[in-house]
């Protein structure tokens, strides 16, 4: 008798133990992050996944979840590999009580690959400031969500950059400018860009590939210090950054004219260069470094209590602050989704809706504690990128300086591009873009 | 004129270039000659030391201590470092499999390698440590001959001196001393070695900690050019096509090699990459090697190998 009770007590105890943690579930939004913190690219990719962890377990811990709905994060780690990229979205996106959120690869060619599967799917594709520039075009790609900028932006504001350090647009003419890019989908997106600006301007370009790492770059720069060119755009990842910086140190091309992609602009890229960074000038996705009032939560919420994933010293760099506006608009396209269909776990589909709908006002900035870093983003069906803007800072040997005012990308020579390059997209696919006016 | 000077340019960057290869290329050649095996862990090694060191180093010198002083204590830090996986190589992975068929062991390498890499970022991270031993600037020769002179890397130069010294410390080690001609009855037949008596674990460590300070060296080196950080480890991949043509047993054939593949791979890159879409560097060496193995199987300076069957 005895026996049979300790028998039926210990199965009620094990089953309440096993039933909480599925209730639990069945209230969590689950949130999976693709992070690499291994590998050749893992001194940009841990900033990054730092800043992404650290925002959610803030929602968690200050706010309670979004509206109630505790946010259940998990990473996995691809290395930057497009292989285990996709092996760790078909692993993810089924799980949690309705599957993936939405997912950010933190890379062009994953993006690329992720892009034809996401639309079976359904989930949210969030690649803030990378992969394909015509995703802008949601009629044509309803499930990416290039936020804040594409390469053909950030092409376009360098440029725009150079013409006022110039004097002029009209004093492009005749200038040379060279692109090193690293040779993957990422390095090449710019190309068109800029060769639409350079037939428009006058001036010459020239694209200068560099393989996969990146750290054999000496041919490279000794044929730059043989051509000459008046500028030097770097469209470079992990630590071709740093070698391109510490090559042009070495055949004496200035740093102050090399202008780096907002990929190109953080802390990692040019710490290792040491002196030889100082100049290095870089585009910024908008924000940079530094602390806000965001930061100050995350100080007394997580660092302080040591639930962060960031080191005190380093909250506040370029990469995990990237990490945060990454996190802060999938958080917000969850509220936007949730206004919708209620407070609860949701599909990618209703998030995806969230996303579409997402208005970040300046009112808005400030409340979440991002006042300072970022302007106002507005997206829609047509548009999936919600804003063109973008600016400069300079590194000048300690840390990054802003020294430009906010410019904004010139879409009188982007919107044609992107309705063309998604037109032909879609006509490979065979997808029938949708009609942005029917939907709500 | 510019264009000779140019050239002269290339082709001198692209020589000192495959001689820091080549530093990354004895260590294989050091392995491979005394055990007859291919350390696909050399990249991974050159990793390791090169963390060990550089984490030391930074320490240390936010602990006060004079910059010297902590260079000689990253070394000694970082080749006890080097010792200890020699140790745990030989015991727990290649000590079992001693007899066992050449491809057995190379496999064993892989496995090393993937350990290797993630112990090392594990222990030590996996961020980008700067490590400024050498200097990196560069002279300007013959300026008056050709405008902007000839572009010469101090670094690069730093790293022929050494490898001159690596490769005669490591011939030295093979032909007079005695641990060296053991080495070499080792690779030859691991049984027949151990039946007159040479203690194979024994030769086993002495061969995998020379490696390790091979890789050690090199990594002071590529660590000053590059950072230390995981692309070291890609440097495995472009002592490949050195060892291939310089022959896998030959130390000088390492030297050899790498000036070929450097100077082949910067001047194709530069003349031939524009009209095939550049970026070739990275597969030219490989092409190289292919080349030589069609001609000369063994490599420039390699063993000819007659086995009957």
């Amino acid at each position: 008798m005895l026996r049979t009770f300790f028998l039926m007590a210990t199965a009620a105890i094990g089953a309440s133990v096993a039933v909480a943690p599925a209730l639990a579930q069945q209230n969590e939004q689950y949130v999976p992050a693709l992070v690499y913190r291994t590998g050749p690219y893992a001194p940009n990719g841990i900033p990054f996944a730092n800043g992404v962890m650290d925002y959610w377990n803030l929602i968690n811990e200050r706010d309670g979840g979004i509206n109630g709905v505790k946010l259940a994060p998990e990473e996995c780690e691809t290395g930057y590999a497009t292989d285990k990229g996709v092996e760790c979205y078909e692993r993810m996106k089924s799980k949690g009580a309705t599957g993936a959120a939405y997912f950010s690869p933190l890379s062009t060619g994953i993006t690329f690959a992720l892009t034809e599967k996401v639309p079976a799917d359904k989930i949210p594709l969030l690649t803030m400031g990378y992969g394909r520039s015509e995703s802008r075009n949601g009629a044509v790609f309803p499930w990416n969500f290039i936020a804040a900028g594409s390469y053909w932006t950030a092409a376009d504001v360098a440029i725009q950059h150079i013409a006022k350090e110039l004097g002029g647009a009209d004093k492009l003419k005749g200038k040379k400018i060279s692109l090193v890019y690293h040779d993957s989908p990422y390095g090449k997106e710019p190309i068109p860009a800029l060769e639409a600006r350079a037939k428009q301007d006058g001036f010459t370009f020239k694209a200068i590939p560099v393989t996969h790492p990146g750290v054999e770059q000496k041919s490279q720069w000794l044929s730059i210090r043989q051509d000459r060119p008046d500028y030097v755009l770097l469209w470079g990842w992990g630590v071709m950054n740093p070698t391109s910086i510490s090559e042009a140190a070495a055949v004496g091309f200035p740093r102050d004219k090399i202008i780096g992609v907002w990929w190109a602009g953080a802390e990692p890229d040019v710490v290792p260069g040491g002196a030889q960074s100082a100049g290095y000038k870089a585009l910024m996705l908008q924000h940079g470094a530094g602390k806000y009032q965001v930061h100050a939560d995350i100080e007394k919420h997580l660092i302080s209590k040591g639930k962060a994933q960031v080191k005190a010293e380093e909250a506040g760099h370029v990469l995990y602050n990237r990490g945060l506006l990454n996190s802060m608009i999938g958080v917000e396209a969850i509220r936007t989704a949730q206004k919708k269909f209620g407070n609860k776990p949701l599909t990618g589909e209703q998030i995806r809706w969230g996303f579409e709908n997402l208005d970040l006002t300046a009112a808005r900035i400030k409340e979440l504690g991002f006042e300072g870093m970022i302007k106002p983003m507005k997206f829609s069906c047509e548009d999936h990128q919600g804003a063109d803007e973008a600016r400069v800072h300079q590194w000048d040997g300690k840390e990054w300086k802003i020294i430009s005012d906010y410019y904004t990308a010139d879409r009188k020579i982007l919107d044609p591009m992107v309705k063309d390059a998604s037109a032909k997209y879609g006509a490979e696919k065979k997808i029938d873009a949708r009609d942005c006016s029917k939907e709500s | 004129m510019i264009a000779f000077g140019q050239f002269l340019e290339i082709l001198i960057g692209g020589l000192l270039s495959g001689v820091l290869y080549s530093l990354v290329a004895l260590g294989f050649v050091l392995i491979f000659k005394a055990s007859g095996v291919f350390n696909f862990a050399q990249g991974a090694m050159v990793l390791l030391a090169g963390l060990a060191l550089v984490r030391t180093l930074d320490f240390l010198v936010a602990r006060g201590l004079p910059f010297w002083a902590a260079v000689i204590l990253g070394v000694v830090f970082a080749a006890a470092v080097m010792a200890i996986a020699a140790f745990v190589i030989e015991r727990y992975v290649l000590g079992p499999l001693v007899n066992q068929d050449g491809l057995t062991l190379f496999m064993s390498t892989i496995g090393i390698t993937f350990v290797l890499e993630g112990a090392s970022q594990m222990i030590f991270g996996a961020d980008n440590y700067p490590l400024r031993l050498f200097p990196t600037d560069a002279w300007f020769l013959f300026e008056n001959q050709f405008p902007g002179g000839i572009l010469v890397s101090k670094l690069d130069v730093w790293g022929g001196l050494i490898a001159g010294v690596l490769v005669t410390a490591l011939a030295i080690f093979f032909q007079r001393t005695k641990t060296g001609r053991a080495l070499r009855a080792v690779a030859d037949d691991h049984t027949a070695a151990q039946s007159v008596g040479i203690p194979i674990s024994w030769i086993w460590f002495v061969v995998w900690l020379v490696a390790g300070l091979v890789a050690l060296v090199a990594a002071t080196v590529w660590g000053t050019k590059l950072g230390v950080q995981f692309s070291i480890t890609f440097l495995a991949l472009k002592a490949l096509p050195v060892l291939i043509i310089g022959g896998f047993t030959s130390v000088p054939g390492a030297i050899i090699g790498g000036l070929i593949i450097g100077a082949g791979e910067k001047l194709a890159e530069v003349y031939l990459g524009p009209s095939i879409g550049g970026g070739i560097e990275y597969w030219f060496g490989f092409v190289l090697a292919l080349a030589v193995l069609m001609v000369r199987p063994q490599g420039l300076f390699g063993e000819r190998i007659i086995e009957r069957i």
